[in-house]
């Protein structure tokens, strides 16, 4: 019997289901194998357009190719972590079937159980495919490969960036999770999550560098963007690693994940516990 | 102690008639009923109290078990368990209460079954030494020492009740919801399941609530019963009292060889059939075989039967709980 066992803490629950759930998602070799091949070609190809890019007129680059380069590696890296399309049917179906009573009946926080649920899949999913992508892509040749942070110079600089770059990490999959809760908790009200999803994924995917990384926006976009919850979930840790944000921009931008994942948090739940005095248990 | 008093409950359904003419019309203008699932529930179970609560399909049960669980809250009325409010304090609440809902699982889909259980552990901080007896005792009393190693998902429907049995009482729960425990279970785990109940409230002094359609599960494990029907608690009262007011006569069948003629009988014993006809009452020689229903003792009925044939086997059935229970929703109209 471990030591935290033998003192039940209110955290201990809670760590107990990111176990289960953390082991439950690292089964599956076949799709990470299969989504470490599809992260690593699409990331190849953007290099190869953006290198294209920057042939063409490196004036027009709101950041350095070495940073666009490191945006675009990273972020397919991370990619499992950061996606706005990755949900958990359990918590679909737990809302839509009616099996959400089972959870009820826990002593437990059901903001809290859901939330490290997704924190857990989400975790267990990146573990498995984002070292094969980082070490492939820190050979491949200058101009195509991944490298330290452009403007890192001493070995202090890199240990900072690569410690701030792993808090901003920790605060996108809080800031990505505690939005996917609001689309769990519309749920309550449309029965049907396929149209929420679509317009969250699609939304949330530009608005958060997604597509293009923000700054190469149009003018002013960026200035705003960057300020909007979807853009600390990956654009944050991906221009702090690129070396895009760095020093006090880089830690006001980690504050402002952690200020956003806050409230997230806080509304979230406050909306689910008002959703759950209306509940109706679906399916008798 | 659980006290309900004037729980009310009421659900908005949409409605439409069928058909896609109708499907269109209602994506502009939604039809909405509001069905009222418990009109007016009061009733006081005390401790280590078994107690049957049965009604007909749809009549509030899985609704008035919610409420009780924390998961419902009721649109009026006042719920007090064991001094708190279910769906206020629902943490505190719950983890003095085991709950098998017998058409969910409260086990992890894919994991084996011991994990599950663990987890569960974890979830209520059970003691680890307190977890260990109760799992060792469950396992012993359940069966399951097979079963552990095994993914929820590859169990059989019987084992997989075991399991959420023994998932309902590792935190060793004061009070326990069954609702319905046995459904689809083989004799022999239907068996187990009820000594297991019956022992767990002697021993322990669990207070039971049982919800189910299987009147066998009622009759052996409880003695109080409520009756709802329409959101309303139509009765509550002592199985043997129930039983005693709603029991209709009761059945004898006799075969014999000879003649009989059978128009005069005893008071209180009437012909029903003779060989399988109604309306005949005289046969000749041969073998033969009369239904009759009869009120109090058989005895006139069967020196009657003896002197004037030959009997040759004589069998008397006392009405089932079901047919019991048929009266009873029939008296009341649920």
């Amino acid at each position: 019997m471990s030591e935290a066992a033998k003192q039940p803490s209110f955290l201990h629950k809670y760590l107990a289901f990111f176990h289960i759930r953390f082991s439950a998602g690292l089964q599956y070799r076949a799709a990470a194998l299969a989504g470490i091949a599809t992260q690593f070609f699409w990331g190849f190809m953007e290099t190869l357009l953006y290198n294209a890019f920057w042939r063409g007129d490196p004036s027009a680059f709101p950041m350095g190719l070495q940073a666009t380069v490191n945006y675009i590696w990273f972020r397919q890296a991370m990619l499992s972590m950061f996606n706005s399309w990755h949900f958990d049917s359990s918590i679909f179906s737990a809302i839509t079937g009616g099996s959400i009573s089972m959870e009820l009946i826990r002593p437990c926080d059901l903001y809290a159980m859901w939330l490290t649920k997704s924190c857990a899949s989400r975790l267990s999913r990146v573990v498995l495919r984002c070292m094969p992508i980082l070490v492939i892509a820190s050979f491949l040749p200058a101009g195509y490969g991944m490298r330290f942070p452009e403007g890192c110079e001493t070995a202090g600089d890199v240990v900072f960036a690569l410690a701030v770059t792993l808090i901003s990490l920790i605060g996108s999959l809080l800031v990505v999770s505690s939005i996917e809760m609001f689309v769990y908790i519309s749920t309550f009200y449309t029965l049907n999550h396929a149209g929420v999803r679509m317009v969250y994924g699609m939304v949330a995917g530009f608005l958060g560098g997604e597509l293009v990384p923000l700054p190469f926006l149009p003018d002013g976009f960026y200035d705003v963007l960057q300020y909007l919850p979807f853009a600390a979930v990956q654009s944050a840790p991906c221009l702090i690693w690129g070396g895009t944000l760095a020093g006090m921009d880089a830690l006001r931008t980690v504050g402002l994940q952690f200020i956003w994942a806050a409230v997230l948090i806080v509304t979230g739940r406050m909306w689910l516990n008002r959703s759950l005095k209306r509940v109706v248990v679906q399916g008798g | 102690m659980i006290r309900l008093s004037h729980i009310k409950k009421s659900f908005r359904v949409s409605r439409r008639a069928g058909g896609i003419k109708n499907a269109v019309g209602s994506f502009f203008r939604r039809q909405y009923d509001t069905v009222e699932a418990l009109a007016d529930i009061s009733f006081e179970i005390g401790d280590g109290e078994m107690v049957g609560y049965i009604g007909p399909n749809g009549a509030g049960k899985s609704s008035t078990v919610k409420v009780m669980s924390g998961i419902l809250t009721p649109d009026s009325g006042e719920c007090v368990i064991n001094g708190r409010v279910p769906w206020k304090q629902r943490k505190e609440h719950v983890s003095e209460l085991g709950v098998v809902f017998g058409q969910r699982s409260a086990l992890w889909w894919d994991v084996p079954v011991a994990d599950s259980f663990e987890l569960l552990q974890a979830i209520y901080s059970v003691d680890p030494i307190e977890y260990r007896r109760n799992l060792d005792r469950l396992t012993e009393m359940l069966d399951l020492s097979q079963l552990l190693q095994t993914p929820t998902r590859q169990l059989s429907l019987g084992q997989r009740m075991r399991c959420e049995i023994a998932a309902a009482l590792i935190h060793s729960p004061k009070i326990l919801f069954l609702d319905e425990p046995t459904i689809g279970l083989d004799a022999v785990s239907k068996i187990a399941v009820r000594d297991f109940v019956a022992d767990l409230n002697r021993e322990r002094g669990t207070t039971v609530i049982l919800t189910t359609h299987d009147m066998q599960d009622i009759e052996a494990l409880t003695k109080r019963i409520i009756l709802i029907g329409r959101g309303r608690i139509l009765l509550d009262g002592q199985l043997s009292d129930l039983r005693h007011r709603f029991e209709g006569r009761r059945r004898l069948t006799a075969e014999f060889t000879g003649s009989a003629d059978l128009t005069a009988l005893p008071e209180g014993a009437s012909l029903l059939t003779l060989d399988g006809r109604e309306g005949l009452s005289a046969v000749s020689d041969g073998s033969h075989r009369a239904v009759f229903a009869i009120d109090g003792s058989p005895s006139a009925l069967i020196s009657l039967l003896s002197g004037k044939t030959e009997l040759t086997d004589i069998a008397v059935e006392s009405t089932s709980i079901d047919e019991i229970v048929v009266n009873m929703y029939r008296e009341y109209g649920v």
